[in-house]
Formats: C-alpha cells, structure tokens, sequence
C-alpha cells in the first residue's frame, strides 16, 4: 500500500514527460488526479493504524530484497509520525498542483516535477531504511533544484544553485554519519528499526558525537537553522508560489523529520548528552528567524523568515523532549508531540501563506510590501485567507499554530526554562510582523496600480479555503491529529 | 607455455591486425568495416574471459597475474572499448583512411589489459609503454588541427617524464630488492627485508608514473587538453580505459607494501586529497564543456584512489576499487557520448537551452553528470557510496570527508551546466552527428539509470574478486 502511494506519482511524472502535446489542463487532471489517489491510499493506511498503547510501533510494513550485501532493502512502514507528516504532504501537493502556474511555460515538465517531487517526499517520510531514506533526501534536491531554476524568476538560476549546493552539503555530512552508524553494527544493516531497537553508539563518546555532529549539521541546513539558513530566503523568493509551498511545507520537513527519526531514535543517549547545544541553536533561530522577519520589506522573504523561526520551535520541541534518558516523561512526549505538530501546521499554513504570496506576483509581479494597501477592499476572500493563515501562523488560540506552540512550550519549560522563556519573545516579534503585515497590505489606502486587483478565482478560493479549514479543524478539534501523533511519541520517550 | 591463459588478449592482437588489414584492402566508403572486425574480437575476448572467473592464481612464471580484479577490470576495458567504437564510425566519417584508427583502439586496450594484469615491474613498464605510445596516437589523430596535435604533444611529452621516472623507479626497486616479480616482492616485503627510505624513493617513482595513466596528481596535466583537443571517441577512450588498467596496477603495488612497514597509504592518501581538489577547482572556472569533463576527470581520479588508499585496511577496500572505476566510467562514457552526438560542441555558451532542440541529449548529460556528482539513485552514487564506505571502515574519514567537501565544490561546475541547458536561451540550430551516436547516447544514459538494478549482482561479484599476491 505505502509502496503504491510511493510508486503512483512516479508513474504519473513518467507518464506527464513522455506524453507529447497534452494541454495545461490535461496535465494539471492528471497531476491532481494521480497526487488524489496517492492520498486516498495513505488515507486508507490511516484508518488501518492502531493508535492504541500496546500497538506496535511500525505498521503497514513491507520489505522487499535490494542490496543484502550491505544490508540494504526496500523497507516501507509508517508510525504516528511519518504517517501524519506524510499525510500533511499529501494534502500540501495536492493543492500545489491544483493551484494555477505562474507562467504557462512548459506544464507538462511542470507538473511532472511537481509528481516527482512528491513521490520522492512520501518515500522519505515512509521508507524504514537508512539508504533509500538518503537516496530520496537527494532525489528531493534536484527537483527542486529544476523547479526553481526554470519556472521561477528574478536570479532564479542563482538561487537554485545555491539551494542545491547548500543542501547537498548537508546530505553528504548526513552520508557520512549514516556511513559511521552503520559500521558500528555487524552485520551491516540500513535497517532503522534494528538501528533503534540496538541504540548501536550507546557508550561511544568520542564518536558518537562526531556522527551526531554529522546529522545535525545535514539536517540543521535542510530544516533550516541558524546560522545554515542563508540558502532560503533567495530560494523562496525566487520560486514559483507553488514550489515554495512545497519548499517550506514539504521539504523543510524532511530535516526536522530526519532529526527525530536518525540521531533521536538511534542514539539516545548520545543525543542527549548534546541536547543542550541543539536547543540553543534553535532558540536563536527563533529569534533570528523572526527579527530579521521583522525587518523585510518584501513579503515573500518575510514568509520566508518566519518558517525559520517556526523550525526553530520544532527543534527546540525536538531538543527538549530528548534531553534526558529518564525523568519528565509527560513533559517531554508533549514537547515531542508539539514539534510534530508544528511541523503539519507549519506546512498548512506556510503552504497558504506562499501560494498566497504567490498570488500576488501573479496579479502585480511585485512582493514589495509598499506597493500594496487597502487591498481588504478590493479583493475581500484574499484577505479573509491571508488573515485566517496570518492568525495561525502567529500563534492564536483556535487556529493550528497555537496547539503545537503552546505543547512545545510547554513541554520546553519543564527541561530548558530559561530557553522557553527567551523563546517567548519570537512569538511576540512574529505577532507584530504579521499584524503589520496585514495592516501594510490589506487595510489604508488603496494605491491607483491596484485598483483593478482581481480577488481569489474559484480554483483558488477552493485550494486556500480546504487548506485553511485544516488549520482551523485542528486549531479547535486536534484530538485525531494528537491521537495520532501522540502513539508516536509515547512510543519514542515511554518506550 | 600456458599459451591460453591469454586467449582474450591474443584475441585483440588478432583483431587489431585483421582490422590493420582490412583498413589497408578496403575502399574508403567501407572503411568502418574495422570497427566490426574490433567490435568481434572484443566479443570473443569477452567469451575467452568468462572462461577465466573463478581463477586466481599466477602464470608465466609469476609474470602474469590471472585473478577477479583483473578479470572485472577487463571486462570494463573492453566494454568501454566497445563503447568508443560505437562513437568513432560517425565521427570520422570524413575520414577516408580512418580503418587504421580501430588497429590502434585495440592496441591501446590491450595495454590498459596488461596493465591490469601485471605481476611483474618489468612486465607493467611494457604495458605502460604500449597503452602511452598508442595513447598518443589516439590523441593527435587530428594531425590537421592545433589543438589535436597540441593535445596528442602535451601528452607525450609529460608521458615521456612519467615513463622515465616509472623505469627509474623500476630500477631502484630491482635493486634493492634484488627482484621484479610481485611474488617475491610482496614475500620479501612481508618479513621486513630490504626497507629503507630508498625504496620508498623507488615506489613513489613508481607510483608517480603509473599515476600518470591515471590522471593524478603530479602527471595529471595532459589530461584537460586530451580532453579538449583530442577527437571525442579518443578523448572519451583515454579519460576512462588507460585508468581502469591504471587502478589496478597502482592498486597491486601498493598492496605488495604491508601497511604497518611504511608510510605508503599516507603517500597515496596525501595524493588523492591533491587530485580531487586540484581537479575540481580547476573545473570551476572552465568554460570549455571538454575540459571541465577533463578537469572533473581528474578530480575522478582522486576520489578512486581513496579505494587505494585503504586496500588492506579495509576488507571492501577492493570491492569499493571495482565499483567506483565501473560507475565512473559508465558515467563519463555517457558524457562524452553526448558530446560527440553534439558533434564535438564544445563551449559552455553553445549548451544553452540545448533541452529545448535536443531534450534527449540534454537529459543524458544531466543524468551523467549527476552520476558524476555521487546523485542517488544513479550508478555513481553506489560508486561513491562504497568509496566511503570503505575509507570510513579503513580508519580514514578524514579523508572521506575532504571527498564529501570535494563532491559539494564539484556540484557548482556541473549544475552550471545542467542550469545552461534547461534554463538558458536556445541559439538556433543544432547540428547532431548520426544515429550511431544517438543510439550510444541512449544506452549511456539507460546504463547510468539501470545500472541500479544488478549492483548486487555487481558487488557480490567484485567482493568475491581477489587481487594478487595476496
């Protein structure tokens, strides 16, 4: 079944390159129409999953012989976790591909990356083995790598090539340390959930943290974390909306999750011996993230900004719930399951922030904060969506931002006080950035060039409202969400 | 005399001299009847060495080493042979006396062969000679154009330097050792007898030389021009056949030298930290796609020695050997397919928007340059991932990791490229070469993608491979 959902939207991608002269809107049915079915297996995956105490921790497995000589196999398996993020995914790409392009250039390519990269993100979050787990963590590099450089715009290429550049060096640190964990078992195994059940560093000083070292310098890069960020705010804004969407919503993911899954479930102990460090790396993330948020005039950068911070809760969430062997259970499976949290509303509602960013360079080829205003009264339904995902992102009780936020403090509190504490002032920075935000671009006086400002098409009202109704469902109900993510993490730290 | 322990190799000899015959009989429009004449004996010498797996052991009293990193080396030798040919017939087609070209080919490989199964000093300066002087040859083919006989001079001027300092080495060894056979070397060397800085001396001499049929560090500078200059099937044949040889013969002497008497791994780990930085930053700046593949060639070049570096430290120190010179080759041979399919395009700026007019082209060049970068889930990447594997486990990560450092520099050089052509602005007409070639541009590309599905076959094949004296 994970297989399928994996293999579906590889399918499609072939099918869309090889396919000549099919219309734009030939290509975009088939590309929501294969992400659609994908989806619906996971969904089916969903209801199959035993969330209860003594269920096990890995479902749906499968495992297929590949490389026994190095111990590697195809080996898919979901738990609480990679099932919500892949989920999350599902949703984020089904919206990406119904979203209209920016430019009519080329769809068929288009919209096979975009099946591509989908594929390549269901295999990361679903795979159970530490090779293939690298195989898709490059594979997702150069798809975005080719969906920024050719249909985004400014000095595309450039950012494309420093995304690309940046990350690889981060997924070769994280060959390396793969490379060490692996040796120190025998036989040879990429096999993760023998990697978790064997802890194999436990006791190893020296070289344990030389490998976790490894893993945190890949995955701080993708997450991104300061000071590794530098490679996104250029390759946000130089991407279409869509694909930024899919960046910060998606791809990020793929580093936080990563986190958890390698160095926090596969050496515990020496984890948290350097949990302190990793918390302080994320706390200032957040403040870095939402200070030089504040100070952007451009608004997609500034989106761009705030996902930092908000990784940054993450790995904060991440950091605290692994920074003891024994002890705080209750807190720190909260903080475990906040991050997690932050990580599906992170990805809904930057997703809705980017394609809405991108909706307006579509309209007026500009993110310029000061060519807008008044907008609320021209184009009302894009301002209700902006200010629902603004809300959320902030952080407002109701909306999903403030479940994950408030668990990871939460939880944060009872390990790092004093890191929680300071960790506070981002939320308040990233209230005001977005509040002037929305009063910049939405309220005041409408400027002559956007007086014909169209508001949301159909197809786009459809795409945010179903995105935002999420948000909102799991800001107000979060139970099936917690259920789900929660079995993970009690399986994590009580286990 | 075991005469047929080198039934494959007399099988290329016999080619090389029927085709000879052949290209001096035939008219000029049949001249491409060579090819097939070559293209048989490389099949037949591929049937006369699947009769050889399994062997491992010593003929021609201990002159000729018959064992599985040989037989493997081989085969890709002959392969990538065979793969060149399929290149050459289009593009010399203007040619009319270009029959001569495939005697050549063959005798060169036959070197590269030789190389590979040296089990004496005396009996790898002989390989070394024929796979240069034919070498040469391949490279000033062109004798009408510059940069062809700068490239075929520039060759055989730093070849002569290299083949000098190999035979002085030779000699130094011979010396003190009192004799050229690897058996009683390696036995000699096994009881300590005979250290002494001088043969140090001795064996980095002749490292240096066989280095140069390698492309490293410090007799890697003809490799760029070759590179450029050169026609594209030689260019394609000298990057990749004389370096299979070359890896295997480096590899059997450093192995003849017990780790824990001197400091030989740190001497060829030294090297390859040369090589691969050297090479790399070199690409950086080309803007010539021909010497950017020859820089990155080279850079290649330091990531295979690491394999060398490790080999009786690590037990997959061979193994890895095997398949990073099988997934580099596979993967440089599908560039310069391309290349040649592009009739010999050559400067960065002509590349631009090349997937609009040739989308095939364009993708089998990003597919195998992203080989070359170590991209999963190509046949590079298990090249690269072995390569690692190894040097972590031999207790050189240090070395690993100035290669990952490497791999990252690497990728702006070929991402450039891979930029130019799918988002760059398409400049008029692009003229291609002929089917041959399109057809090798596919089956490069396939085998850079394929190759995933028999790596295990592959690698449990090469582990099960031994390299003589043991």
């Amino acid at each position: 079944m994970l297989t399928l959902a994996i293999l579906i939207p590889l399918v499609g991608a072939l099918v869309l390159a090889v396919m000549p002269k099919i219309t734009q809107d030939t290509a975009r049915v088939i590309a929501v129409g294969t992400s659609a079915v994908s989806f619906l297996l996971l969904l089916i995956v969903w209801a199959q999953f035993d969330t209860s105490a003594g269920a096990p921790a890995f479902q749906s497995l499968a495992e297929i012989e590949w490389i026994p000589s190095l111990g590697v196999a195809w080996r898919v398996g979901v738990d609480g976790m990679s099932l919500a993020l892949s989920l999350m995914s599902g949703v984020l790409f089904i919206a990406c591909t119904a979203w209209p392009m920016e430019s009519s250039e080329r769809p068929r390519a288009y919209y096979a990356w975009f099946l591509f990269l989908e594929a390549v993100s269901l295999g990361l979050f679903l795979v159970l083995d530490l090779l293939i787990f690298y195989v898709f963590f490059d594979l997702s590099l150069v798809g975005m790598f080719f969906l920024i450089g050719r249909w985004g715009h400014g000095d595309s290429q450039r950012a494309a090539l420093k995304f690309f550049i940046f990350t690889l060096a981060g997924s070769l640190a994280i060959l390396l340390a793969i490379i060490g964990l692996v040796l120190s078992v025998d036989p040879v195994t990429f096999d993760m959930r023998t990697m978790i059940d064997l802890q194999p560093l436990a006791g190893m000083d020296l070289r344990g943290g030389l490998i976790l070292l490894g893993f945190i310098v890949g995955f701080a890069i993708k997450a991104p974390l300061f000071p590794v960020h530098t490679w996104l705010p250029p390759a946000h804004v130089m991407a279409p909306g869509p694909a930024s969407a899919i960046l910060a919503g998606v791809l990020l993911k793929m580093g936080t999750y990563g986190l958890v899954r390698i160095p926090f479930q596969m050496m515990r102990e020496t984890f948290a011996d350097y949990a302190l460090p990793l918390a302080i790396i994320a706390l200032a993330s957040i403040l870095w993230g939402a200070v030089v948020a504040l100070a952007q005039t451009d608004m997609k950068r500034r989106i761009a900004y705030t996902s930092i911070n908000h990784m940054g809760y993450t790995v904060m969430g991440i950091a605290a719930a692994g920074a003891l062997l024994n002890g705080s259970e209750g807190a720190r499976e909260m903080a475990m399951t906040g991050a997690v949290v932050e990580m599906i509303a992170h990805g809904l509602i930057t997703g809705a922030l980017f394609l809405i960013a991108g909706g307006f360079w579509t309209r007026s080829k500009t993110y310029e904060l000061d060519a807008f205003g008044g907008l609320a009264n021209v184009a009302p339904r894009m301002t209700v969506a902006a200010v629902i995902a603004a809300f959320a992102s902030l952080g407002l009780p109701g909306l999903a931002g403030f479940v994950a936020e408030v668990q990871i403090f939460v939880g944060t509190f009872a390990v790092f006080p004093w890191i929680a504490a300071i960790g506070l002032l981002g939320i308040l920075i990233t209230a005001a950035l977005f509040l002037r935000l929305l009063q910049q671009v939405f309220f005041g006086d409408l400027p002559k060039a956007r007086e014909g400002f169209p508001d949301v098409s159909l197809r786009e009202g459809t795409v945010l409202a179903a995105l935002l109704a999420l948000v909102i469902l799991i800001g107000v109900y979060p139970r099936w969400l917690l259920d789900l993510i929660g079995s993970a993490s009690s399986a994590m730290i009580g286990g | 005399m075991p005469i047929g322990d080198l039934a494959p190799e007399i099988a290329i000899i016999v080619a090389a001299v029927l085709s000879l015959l052949f290209a001096a009989l035939a008219p000029r429009n049949l001249q491409a009847g060579s090819a097939i004449i070559a293209l048989v004996g490389i099949a037949v010498a591929l049937v006369l060495l699947m009769v050889q797996l399994g062997e491992t052991r010593f003929t021609f009293t201990g002159t000729w080493a018959m064992d599985g990193a040989s037989l493997w080396a081989r085969v890709m030798i002959l392969l990538a042979t065979g793969f060149c040919i399929m290149l050459s017939p289009d593009w010399f087609r203007s040619d009319p006396r270009h029959g001569e070209y495939y005697a050549i080919l063959m005798l060169a490989a036959l070197g590269a062969m030789t190389m590979a199964g040296a089990g004496d000093l005396l009996q790898l300066v002989i390989s070394v000679l024929l796979s240069s002087v034919t070498g040469y040859t391949l490279a000033a083919w062109h004798r009408d154009w510059a940069l062809s006989v700068e490239a075929g001079m520039k060759y055989f001027l730093m070849g002569a330097l290299a083949n000098a300092l190999l035979i002085t080495g030779i000699v130094l060894i011979l010396g003190l050792l009192g004799t050229s056979g690897y058996q009683n070397i390696a036995l000699a060397l096994k009881l300590g007898k005979g250290l002494s800085p001088l043969l140090f001396v001795g064996l980095a001499m002749t490292i240096t030389g066989v280095a140069f049929k390698l492309g490293a560090v410090p007799s890697h500078a003809w490799l760029p021009d070759v590179a450029e200059g050169a026609p594209v099937p030689s260019a394609a044949f000298l990057t990749v056949v004389p370096k299979i040889g070359a890896a295997i013969a480096l590899a059997r002497v450093v192995q003849l030298v017990p780790p824990e008497f001197m400091n030989l791994r740190e001497l060829i780990a030294v090297i390859a930290v040369a090589t691969m930085t050297l090479g790399n930053l070199a690409a950086l700046k080309q803007d010539d796609l021909r010497r950017l593949i020859g820089w990155s060639s080279v850079a290649q070049a330091g990531y295979l020695l690491m394999a060398i570096t490790v080999l009786g430290l690590s037990p997959d120190a061979l193994t890895a050997l095997l398949a990073f010179v099988a997934s580099y080759a596979i993967g440089n041979l599908a560039a310069f397919s391309v290349v040649a399919h592009l009739r010999g395009r050559t400067a960065l700026s002509d590349y631009d928007g090349l997937a609009v007019s040739q989308p095939v082209a364009a993708a089998a060049l990003v597919i195998a340059f992203l080989s070359l970068v170590g991209i999963p889930p190509t046949v590079g990447f298990f090249g690269k991932l072995t390569l690692f594997i190894t040097t972590v486990d031999g207790g050189f990560l240090w070395l690993a990791v100035v290669a990952a450092a490497n791999t990252v520099a690497s990728l702006y050089f070929y991402a450039r490229v891979m930029g130019r052509l799918y988002f760059g602005k398409p400049t008029g007409d692009v003229a291609v070469l002929g089917r041959l070639t399109s057809i090798a541009v596919w089956v490069g590309a396939v085998a850079v993608l394929l190759s995933v599905i028999p790596v295990e076959t592959a690698l449990s094949a090469f582990e099960m491979s031994r390299l003589l004296p043991l």
